[in-house]
């Protein structure tokens, strides 16, 4: 479970991307946030892997504060936490299984476990041919698939998505979708925060809109907007 | 820490090598130069030191003593000048010597000195080293003092302008080294942290997945620790090479330039080279990540 308690986040220059936000959670939960450019999106993704830290209020993850963690601890939260962004975040000088495969690296896994888990995850997310293409070798469609394998190669309980099909044709972006509703159902937590109308009308999840920092809506089943 | 993972950080130190391979050449050449310019000083201050340590060494003190005293008093003399304190050795050599030396060099011209009749008119005298040369002058004052000696000669002012040149000789080649040093390490702080400042988003992917500080570290502390250790290690086959095929030049050619031909005083200069290069490249790739590994 994911608590926000009257989180505010200031950045130095006086910029209010949060202001007093309160929501909850539940675990297996998936969540759209959406708004416009600058409403607080990344701002509360962020704040949740710990890359930038709340200016008041307390966040909790399984009814633990993450407010003051010593670094250690946020080396282990964020490796209960896969994280998927816009541009991939891909390392373009290794292939696809040594981009999955470094997460595992990163925690001391066995060689054995690494050689075994790699594949299982890139046929999962449907790359099962392209392990030893380059990044720059696969689409973007592809890209966002290996980052998404590394993001959970973990099983991580949490993946946080921040605007993962920004740059995808519609197409590609419902394949990420589906991938995404598909890790759910594994009863990973998912939060997304997205532009995309189409795919939040489509889906019907639970949807959270920001708008300058406040939480205006947080409707079960939502859609983008009203008017639509 | 793993067996595993130290081999995983050995492999990540040589692939980034490999990859910003023209990065990793500039390092490498500055070190090398650096490495280089420190060693041909450390080399030259160490000769410096040797001459003049052997130069030193050599200067004595003559003190000639007055023609009429009987040799029992020259003897007793002797006894005197061994007690001062810092004398390293006395040598007596007597007027019977003296003039058999003269015999020697004068070889065919003896008529000359048989023009003598058989009179020996050399003083005794003694030849007295110091122990340590920075006393030469003041036990040459107190022969001087004493009462049966008539002249003491050492070459004063040679004496003391070889040890004004020593002193500034050893003064400047310690400031040269100090700032080549530093400007090793400044040059390798800064190709380092151009490294560092390439690979921002590996290091920023790193932690995104819960990669520790340390372990983000190891790869890039054992880069620059072979980044400097082969800089430095090719420094020193150069000076290797360089210097003794300069003491063969040398040594036979110019014989009053005597040379440290010890090799083990050339490997205790190139050992701290490549040590110094291998601890400079690891701790200038320390400091330029520093900044980059906040949360």
């Amino acid at each position: 479970m994911i608590q926000f308690v009257n989180v505010s986040k200031i950045y130095n220059n006086k910029v209010v991307a949060l202001r007093d936000v309160s929501v909850k959670i539940e675990k297996g939960e998936f969540v759209f946030l959406i708004g416009s450019s600058g409403a607080g999106k990344s701002t509360f993704i962020r704040l949740l892997f710990k890359e930038e830290e709340p200016s008041r209020g307390q966040i909790l993850i399984g009814n633990r504060s993450i407010n003051r963690l010593k670094k250690k601890d946020i080396c282990v939260l964020r490796r209960n936490i896969g994280v998927v962004f816009q541009d991939y975040s891909l390392l373009n000088d290794r292939t696809v299984y040594d981009n999955v495969a470094f997460a595992l690296e990163v925690m001391e896994y066995p060689g054995k476990v690494i050689r075994q888990r790699v594949p299982e995850v890139l046929e999962m997310v449907g790359l099962a041919g392209k392990a030893d293409c380059l990044p720059t070798q696969l689409s973007g469609g592809e890209q966002q698939r290996a980052a998404i394998a590394r993001a959970i190669i973990n099983g991580p309980q949490i993946l946080l998505a921040d605007e993962p099909t920004g740059n995808l044709d519609p197409e590609t972006a419902w394949g990420i979708m589906e991938l995404l509703n598909d890790i759910n159902r594994r009863g990973t937590t998912v939060i997304m925060a997205t532009h995309a109308a189409d795919i939040v009308n489509k889906m019907r999840k639970r949807l959270i809109a920001l708008d300058r920092g406040e939480v205006v809506r947080d409707e079960e089943r939502g859609v983008y907007s009203h008017e639509a | 820490m793993k067996l595993r993972t130290i081999g995983y950080y050995f492999k990540q130190a040589f692939k980034s090598m490999r990859r910003n391979f023209w990065m990793s050449v500039a390092a490498i050449s500055t070190v090398a130069i650096a490495a280089f310019l420190v060693g041909i000083f450390a080399l030259l201050v160490i000769n410096v030191n040797f001459m003049a340590t052997k130069l030193e060494r050599d200067i004595e003190v003559v003190a000639f003593v007055e023609v009429d005293v009987p040799r029992a008093e020259v003897l007793e003399l002797e006894k005197q000048i061994k007690a001062l304190p810092g004398i390293a050795s006395v040598t007596l050599v007597p007027k019977e010597k003296g003039l058999e030396q003269m015999y020697a060099r004068y070889g065919r011209d003896r008529d000359l000195l048989g023009a003598l009749g058989g009179d020996n008119p050399l003083p005794d005298y003694f030849v007295v080293k110091a122990r340590e040369p920075e006393r030469v002058g003041r036990i040459a004052g107190q022969l001087a003092q004493i009462p049966q000696i008539y002249k003491v000669d050492y070459g004063q002012q040679e004496v003391e302008r070889l040890f004004q040149v020593l002193g500034w000789v050893r003064w400047v080649g310690s400031a040269l080294i100090m700032l080549l040093v530093g400007a090793a390490v400044f040059l390798i702080a800064t190709t380092v942290r151009l490294t560092v400042f390439a690979r921002q988003r590996e290091l920023q992917i790193m932690k995104l997945v819960g990669a520790g500080d340390w372990f983000i570290r190891w790869p890039f502390f054992l880069e620059g620790f072979f980044l400097g250790a082969f800089g430095a290690g090719l420094a020193c086959v150069i000076i290797y090479f360089g210097y003794f095929s300069l003491l063969e030049q040398v040594s036979p050619n110019i014989s009053f330039l005597t040379l440290v031909d010890d090799p083990v005083v050339v490997y205790q200069v190139l050992w701290r080279l490549l040590v110094g290069g291998a601890g400079v490249g690891a701790i200038g790739s320390i400091i330029s990540m520093r900044r980059f590994l906040k949360v």
